[in-house]
């Protein structure tokens, strides 16, 4: 067993191979990318096939090879159990899927894992059904959770080898042109998939919108793709995108986010040219709401936002407050229908956003974060993985990658969740380490970071209340009671991948209760 | 306090518990808990209701209890209500017993 | 200094999640209701659950008010029950006459007694709710020295003049002048009734910025989203904030120097303009526009 800096547990065989969290600047090296195989195409040769078995055939895939999806149709995706259905048919065995996530749609993969047909994933998360089949330890090899920058970064520098990339298209034409604009399951960005498709040997794009030739605007170009196959439908247009993103009234949300807006107005990142990412949660999304009227009696405009993209973003932007949307993401019909209307919405893709090992991403740029959380404990460490039993059910996300970069983060939470404290000694799984974060601000108040002694300092007037981390721990456990530790096995059923790769945590299969 | 027949208190809603209690012939206490929160409560809440019994002298009773997250002070008023309920007292209730 | 009372926030007795909930929203009084907002076959529950809840839950320095039900109903084993679990203010429901506060303040007396708790700490509040109490408001205000305020329910009050609530207000205007004149004789506070379309964000406003004219200490709640509307109604101007800063620095040097005489600029300024001043900077602090104690 090797501890890391932040004091987790990683047993040897995995800190041997990974390396383990070193702190959050700690790897700065040049490395040469990785590179894709080439498979050119000459003027008489076709890139239409007819079926998904076809295609697999024609891409030769093989057991024990690596195939990845992206997770733009969230829980309206039918591409990668679509996919899957064909591979298990056709008696592949042994593969390794790297999704960029994972949903509750894709409960079939549970089926998959234990007929051995899917034997390696990678992932930025695990919702609920398939979050908890795995905690309870149905993969021999444990899953690798990478962040969104993480998982580009390790695309780029080989660490994630693509033998072929599954590319649900909203649209194509029959030379592989793709863009989320347009057709029935319109997502608007493809952000994450664009990294699959430069460094994945094969591409191939399914689609249920084959659009004249040349499709634009071009998200991914025809150069990365390889095949294109025509189903029915790749998506339900209703789990892709909400109709509108609204703002809760949750009022336990709102204080949290007047608590929020009012500290970030307060703070010297609030002047005209800022720039923030908002999370779509619902205390972090209402810190938009209250921004914006900070904004307005200010007279200030923020010069960018970025992430997940929601219709107040898109509010903002059309309004004037906002110059640019940088758009990885959207979580809603509006922020898809912008991005393909308003030039000041740009799509970029998941290395662009937020990699540590880029040339700089675009979280470096970020003034203000406010991000959500399972769980925080009074080292700030951040949990948005397990839940307080333990099992699987969250995502990475950007989480570490927003925080690790922008100038303040902010994590908005509940103190308590029904009788569950959300401020605890431990957390049970560290995605973001606490020296990213820089205030933690609940409905009974803000904690901000000792080492941000800056901020405490130019926070001191502030009309909100401030405790100690403790303080806000100790609060919640006099509500709620002190709750008992969850019991672990041995057993390892995830690996926790900081951004730069070394791993921050593992995830292990709970035990039985103890009564 | 002596039980004389079946009765419930609280709702399966969040933050809630349900408590339904009756006569135990076997004469003792059996307390079966179903919980949203077992692993970091479960110990916590039978400890309440076993406390809350122990206060009002109940020493024979089945309880079963559906929690979603309640409270130690709502797991006890729920308790309260059920023993009372069941034993048919509804007037003079002894508030500093119960504290 | 005397208590605010802008906010006083209703919170049904059955639901535990609000109650354990109810100290975050920065309301200046919390009102535990065992009345209406729960049904006759839960009056117990209601009770044993409100009765913990204030015994072990942290308000704050919230006001902690519970709405009991009638006397001839369950309103004797809620006086003892709340008595018993500390609450400090009993507010007793459809006050039509004198006699109904001599009534509640006798028992409150004997459950005093009874539980241990130190005579006259516990204070009452009445609601009004009809023709009668609004006619009988005067004596009402003055019937005992618990009372420390009177509050309009408007929808039994409409109901019972035969009417329904309008969005200007009307209907109302003869019970609230009432209730305030009643209030103020008695030099006790004035709460008004609820507003209860909670999505009616501009209707809300019109009617608290009314009730503000009109002279009432606050307004009753149903939902925490309406707080910090209240508040913002309430909370002074910088311009009042500035000049009762003003007024209270030249109280104070008139103390300093052991003179009766306050003056600001040197004019001279009297009791009245004083006791505004007083209220406006209390305001100002709860509104967060100044600091807790300081004078800006």
């Amino acid at each position: 067993m090797v501890k890391n800096t932040i004091g987790r547990e990683i047993p040897t065989e995995f800190a041997d191979k990974y390396g383990v969290f070193k702190g959050a600047w700690a790897k700065k090296s040049a490395y040469q990318t990785a590179a894709a195989q080439v498979h050119p195409v000459q003027p008489t040769d076709s890139k239409l096939v007819a079926s998904i078995h076809d295609v697999i055939e024609k891409v030769g895939l093989k057991d024990g090879m690596t195939i990845s999806f992206h997770h733009h149709f969230r829980e309206g995706d039918y591409v990668m159990n679509l996919v899957l259905a064909e591979i298990a048919k056709m008696g592949i065995k042994n593969l390794s899927i790297a999704p960029s996530s994972i949903a509750n749609v894709h409960e079939p993969l549970i089926d998959y894992i234990k007929s051995g047909v899917v034997t390696n994933i990678t992932s930025s998360g695990l919702r609920d059904k398939v979050g908890a089949a795995i905690s309870s330890g149905i993969m021999k090899n444990p899953v690798v959770i990478r962040s969104h920058g993480g998982r580009a970064r390790a695309i780029k520098a080989g660490d994630i080898h693509i033998d072929v990339a599954f590319i649900g298209a909203p649209s194509t034409d029959e030379y592989g042109n793709i863009n989320g604009y347009h057709g029935n399951a319109i997502c608007g960005s493809l952000g994450y998939a664009q990294v699959d498709a430069k460094y994945a040997d094969r591409v191939v794009a399914i689609t249920d919108n084959l659009v004249p030739y040349p499709n634009t605007p071009i998200s991914i170009p025809q150069t990365d793709v390889d095949y294109i196959v025509q189903v029915d439908k790749i998506g339900d247009p209703d789990g892709i995108a909400r109709g509108a993103t609204r703002f809760t009234k949750n009022p336990k949300e709102l204080i949290i986010a007047e608590y929020a807006a009012k500290l970030i107005e307060y703070s010297r990142y609030f002047k005209d040219g800022f720039s923030f990412q908002t999370g779509s949660g619902g205390a972090s999304l209402a810190v938009t709401r209250f921004l914006k009227a900070a904004m307005l009696k200010h007279k200030i405009k923020a010069s960018f936002a970025i992430g997940g993209i929601t219709q107040p973003m898109v509010e903002l932007l059309e309004e004037g407050l906002v110059n640019k949307l940088l758009d990885v993401q959207d979580f809603d019909k509006r922020s898809a229908d912008s991005i393909r209307e308003n030039e000041n919405h740009y799509e970029i893709d998941a290395e662009m956003y937020a990699s540590p090992f880029a040339k700089g991403a675009v979280v470096n740029q970020v003034d203000v974060a406010v991000l959500s959380a399972l769980e925080i404990d009074t080292q700030f460490n951040v949990n948005v993985m397990t839940g307080s039993d333990g099992v699987i059910r969250g995502a990475s996300g950007g989480h570490c990658d927003t925080a690790a970069a922008s100038k303040m983060t902010v994590v908005v939470a509940p103190l308590i969740r029904g009788r569950i404290p959300t401020i605890v000694d431990q957390v049970n799984t560290v995605i973001t380490p606490g020296e990213s974060i820089d205030v933690v601000v609940t409905e009974y108040g803000i904690a901000i970071n000792p080492k941000r002694k800056d901020l405490i300092d130019a926070l001191q007037n502030l009309d909100v209340p401030q405790l100690t981390i403790e303080a806000l721990k100790a609060k919640a456990y006099a509500i709620v009671g002190t709750p008992q530790s969850i019991v672990y096995t041995d057993q390892v059923v995830a690996l926790i991948e900081y951004r730069d790769g070394s791993l921050i945590d593992v995830v292990r299969k709970p035990g039985e209760i103890d009564e | 306090m002596r039980l004389q027949h079946q009765a419930i208190a609280g709702t399966t809603e969040s933050s809630d518990i349900q408590i339904m209690i009756e006569p135990n012939v076997e004469n003792e206490i059996a307390i079966n808990l179903d919980s949203s929160v077992q692993f970091q409560f479960g110990k916590q809440i039978k400890q309440v209701i076993q406390d809350t019994l122990t206060k009002l002298g109940v020493t024979s009773a089945n309880i079963k209890a559906i929690d979603r997250g309640a409270l130690d002070c709502t797991v006890k008023a729920r308790t309260l209500t059920a023993i009372y309920r069941a034993a048919d007292v509804t007037d003079e209730i002894d508030w500093q017993v119960i504290d | 200094m005397q208590r605010l009372r802008t906010t006083m926030m209703f919170l049904p007795g059955m639901n535990p999640a609000m109650l354990r909930d109810a100290g975050i929203y920065g309301a200046d009084a919390l009102m535990f209701d065992l009345e209406d907002a729960v049904s006759p076959a839960q009056k117990d529950a209601a009770r044993f659950l409100v009765h913990e809840a204030l015994r072990t839950l942290d308000y704050g320095s919230a006001e902690t008010v519970v709405r009991i039900n009638e006397l001839e109903t369950h309103g004797r084993q809620d006086i003892f029950a709340m008595v018993d679990a500390g609450a400090q203010v009993i507010r007793l429901p459809k006050t039509e006459t004198p006699q109904d506060i001599i009534d509640v303040a006798q028992v409150i007396s004997t459950a005093e007694t009874r539980l241990g708790k130190p005579a006259g700490s516990t204070k009452m509040m009445a609601a009004i709710e009809s023709a009668e109490g609004v006619l009988n408001a005067r004596e009402i205000a003055k019937a005992s020295d618990r009372l420390v305020g009177i509050a309009l329910g408007a929808e039994d009050y409409v109901t019972n003049l035969q009417t329904k609530r309008y969005p200007d207000g009307q209907e109302l205007a003869f019970g609230r002048a009432m209730i305030l004149h009643a209030a103020r004789a008695a030099g006790i506070d004035a709460i008004d009734t609820v507003y209860s379309d909670v999505e009616n964000e501009a209707g809300f406003r019109a009617e608290v910025a009314l009730i503000k004219e009109l002279g009432f200490n606050g307004k009753s709640v149903i939902n925490p989203r309406q707080i910090p509307i209240v508040k913002e109604i309430f909370a002074p101007t910088q311009v009042e904030i500035y000049q009762a800063s003003r007024v209270i620095k030249g109280l104070e040097e008139a103390k300093a120097k052991g003179s009766g005489v306050i003056s600001v600029d040197g004019k001279m300024v009297d009791k009245p303009i004083v006791e505004r001043a007083q209220r406006v900077m209390q305001l100002a602090a709860a509104s967060g526009l100044v600091k807790q104690g300081g004078n800006n």
